[in-house]
This record gives structure tokens, sequence and C-alpha cells, in this order.
């Protein structure tokens, strides 16, 4: 009797400790875990800001070069927009961590092991950064589609040059477009820095994911690193909204108050 | 280069591909079924049925999927007191979260519809449910196509982040392979082209139907709208 009872209470008492999961929070600041937490937001946030920068500069490029009259810019510009979108981030961060450093010569393989501070930082950001530079390519290509013919040829008819009626006409308003969908291209951004973790830079995700298998205190570091992410979502798209409109123009449509 | 290696992992590499496909079938199919309840949530007028369509949106579209993968895999066992292994976690989170993207497209694609339909639907007697069903879906699914096949081939590429939690569909695959052969430029550049493949595929289907729709509307699309009105 004895024998077979002990084995069955020693299950029921291992389900229990599964279900009685004691909270401790306090693993959200302790000594070495909250600097961890808190280095990891602040990576999130530079990191995001800087690829988005990449991603500015590089996709208004690649997204004029889709309008332009010419058969090469156009095929660049597409190419670029193909190939960058349909592979995985993930595959394409692996690709500039583990692949891009065996394709280079050697001399350049061990100056940039030497020399760059922090390899899988960097090549998040440029990763992350050119990643996003197709969707934002994209986003540019429309809002200058969405621009109305009739603006560009009242403008050109009223005597401005190409350079006069896109600084003064085109611009102006296609950004006033862009600026939602650019809201929204750089919370994607935002939320892909989460996959730099995968190459080893210790973001939000990848904190709280290192404070878990420190500690076993998964659900209250996972709690914590979705609040930084709906927080910092949330005062951007409300930053965006006032920014929107502050900008509008009467005429336009948009939101208002 | 030696691409030799693939054609030694072929099987195994293919398997992952497999794998691949059914974790994209699937979470398409459920995110879907899920996105369309959702979506016509949150244009309900009932605000206990409108304020959670809402908030559930609004909460998966601002979390990352990753964070999304780990809560279903480290936290649900916690939560629900046994595992729930790899495949069905996973599962469980790409359809939840994918759910809230698919549920914008949906609303987007109503909202596409005229308001008029509906007021002539019910002039006609007809109630909301038959409306949605037999005038006003049929009208935004076909609207909505072309951003549901570029949401599909998302999907195909966020399957592709099963990898952190450790299950073998194709990424994951191609780095075991890697682990084992030491191959990563031959490697990863073919997972790089697999995926290209597929997905430009998918690319191209999505914009030659937007095309096509764009036409359709061009030649038909005033044909809706003056109706005779029975006097």
């Amino acid at each position: 009797m004895l024998e077979e009872g002990f084995p069955e209470q020693a299950i029921r008492e291992s389900d229990c400790s599964v279900l009685n999961y004691t909270f401790d929070w306090s693993v959200l600041w302790r000594e070495p875990y909250g600097e961890l937490l808190l280095t990891g937001i602040f990576t999130t946030i530079h990191l995001s800001l800087l690829a988005w920068v990449l991603a500015l500069v590089v996709g208004i490029l690649v997204g004029v070069a889709r309008v332009l009259p010419n058969h090469l810019t156009r095929l660049v510009g597409f190419s670029y927009v193909q190939l960058f979108r349909n592979i995985p981030l993930l595959l394409q961060l692996f690709i500039w961590y583990f692949v891009l450093p065996l394709l280079l010569p050697r001399p350049a393989q061990s100056w940039l092991y030497r020399n760059v501070p922090d390899l899988p930082y960097f090549m998040s950001v440029v990763g992350l950064g050119l990643y996003t530079a197709s969707r934002v390519a994209e986003q540019v290509r429309a809002g200058l589609a969405s621009c109305p013919s009739g603006l560009y040829e009242a403008a050109s008819a009223s005597g401005l040059s190409t350079f006069h009626v896109y600084r003064y006409v085109i611009l102006p308003y296609a950004l006033r477009i862009i600026i939602p969908p650019f809201t929204a291209e750089f919370l994607t951004c935002f939320k892909n820095s989460a996959l730099a973790m995968t190459i080893g830079v210790m973001e939000t995700t990848g904190a709280s994911y290192q404070i878990d298998s420190l500690t076993y205190h998964g659900l209250e570091t996972t709690t914590a690193a979705s609040l930084v992410y709906i927080a910092i979502t949330l005062s951007v798209v409300l930053f965006m909204s006032w920014v929107e409109r502050r900008v509008w123009l009467h005429g336009m449509i948009g939101r208002r108050s | 280069m030696d691409w030799n290696v693939i054609t030694r992992n072929f099987e195994f590499l293919c398997g992952g591909l497999g794998l691949t496909f059914q974790l994209a079938a699937i979470s398409m199919v459920g995110g879907l079924l899920l996105g369309i309840i959702l979506g016509l949530a949150r244009l309900s007028s009932r605000k206990w049925i409108f304020v959670p369509a809402t908030l559930y949106v609004n909460l998966f579209r601002s979390l990352p999927l990753l964070l999304v993968i780990f809560w279903f895999y480290f936290l649900a066992p916690l939560i629900i007191g046994r595992p729930l292994g790899d495949f069905l976690s996973v599962i469980i989170a790409f359809i939840a979260f994918e759910a809230a993207y698919f549920a914008e497209i949906v609303r987007g694609g109503i909202q596409s519809i005229p308001r008029g339909q509906l007021e002539a639907g019910y002039s006609l007697g007809l109630r909301y449910h038959r409306i949605m069903l037999h005038i006003v879906l049929p009208q935004a699914l076909r609207n909505m196509i072309p951003p549901l096949v570029t949401q599909c081939v998302i999907i195909f590429q966020d399957t592709s982040l099963a990898y952190v939690i450790g299950l073998k569909e194709f990424l994951r695959r191609v780095s075991i392979t890697d682990l084992r052969e030491f191959r990563s430029v031959e490697l990863y550049l073919f997972a790089a082209l697999v995926y290209l493949a597929i997905c430009s595929l998918g690319a191209t289907l999505s914009s030659r139907l937007e095309r096509r729709k764009s036409i359709h509307s061009e030649r038909y699309g005033k044909a809706i709208l003056p109706v005779e009105a029975p006097c």
C-alpha cells in the first residue's frame, strides 16, 4: 500500500510545484538583472533608431529610383525591393553575421573582427536597416504615386523647374501623406529589432530571455518586456498623431483632433 | 565552395521545408478564420464586442512575434500546468499573432464597401448577418485578396522564427546542417535562394491580382453604383 501510494504522491507534489508558480517580481530590479533589463531597453531603442535612419536614407533613394523615368534605376530599385523583402529577416541577419565575414578576403575579415567592437550589434543595425529600407521604399513609391498628376502638371505649367516642383509642391504634399505608413514601418522596425537577440545582441527580448534562463522567472520578465514594447509603441503612436495634426493642411483628408 | 553539401543533406532539408509549409498553411487558415471574426467584431456597434476585439488587435500588433512565441512556449505550461509541445505552442502563437493582422485587413476590406450596400440590404428587409454573409463579405473578400496574399507571404517568412524554440523547420535544419558540416556560406545562401523563390512567387501573384482588380474596378466599378431604384 505504502509503496504504491508513494509515487502517486510524488507526482501530485510535482504537479503542484508547476501550478504553484511563485511570483518574484524583484528579478526585474534585483542586482545584476535590473541593469541587464535596463541596458536591454536602451539597446532596443538605439538599435531600432539607428536602423531606422539607415532605412530612411536607403529606402528613400530606392523608392525614388523606382519612379524615375530611367529603366536602369527602376530595375535596380525593383531588384533591391524584391531581394530584401522576400528573404526572412532572421535569415538575413544570419547572412550578415555568419556568412558575410567569410566571403570577405582574409585581411578584410581579420580587420573586421579586430576593429568593429560589437560585431553582432553592428550587423543587426545593417541587416535590420537594409531590410526595413525595402519596405520604406515601397511606401515612398506609393506616396509619390498617390500625388495627383494634376499637381505635377499645374506646378510645371506655372514655370517651376523639376527640382522646384518636387521641392515646393510634390514633396510637401507627399511627405504628409507618407507620415502614417512611415509610423507603421518604424514600429515594425522597432518590433523586428527583437530578432537581433538570435545573433547575440542583448536587447529587451534577449535580456528577458537571459534573466529567465538565470532565474526561471520567465513570467515576470516576459511580462515586463511586453509592457516595454507596448509602452514605447503607444508613445510613438501618440507622438506621431500629434505631429500629423501639427502639419495637417486645409483640404487634406486627415485625422482632426 | 562545396555545393555538394546541399545534395548530401537534401532529404533532411526538404523535410524541414515540408514542416515550414505545414506551419504556414495552418497559421494562414487559423489566422484568417480568427481574423475574420475579430475584424467583424472591430466593426461592431456593441461596446462589449468592440472593446475586447480592439484591445486584442492592438495588443498583439504592438508585440514582436518573437515575444509572443516565448509567451506561449515558456509560459503557457506554467499557466495550464503541462507542456504544450513545440509544434502546438508555435502554431497557437502564430494563429494568435497573425489573426490581429488579418483582422485589420478584413476590417479595411469591409470598410472599402460603400455604406449604401448595407442600407440597400436593410431596405430589402435582410438581417445584418445575411447582408454581411451574402452582400458585403463576398465583395470585401475580393478586395482583400491582394493584401491577404501579401500577408501569407509574410507568414511564410515568419515561420522561420520557430527557429528560436528549436522546432526543426527549414531554417533550423539549415543551421543544424551547418553545425555538422561547417559550410555556412553555401547553406545559408541556398536557404536564402529557396525563400526568395517561394516568396517572390507569392509577391508576383499578389501584384498581379492587384493589377487585375484595379482594371476590373475601372471597367465595372461604376456599374455597381447607379442601380435603378424600383419605384
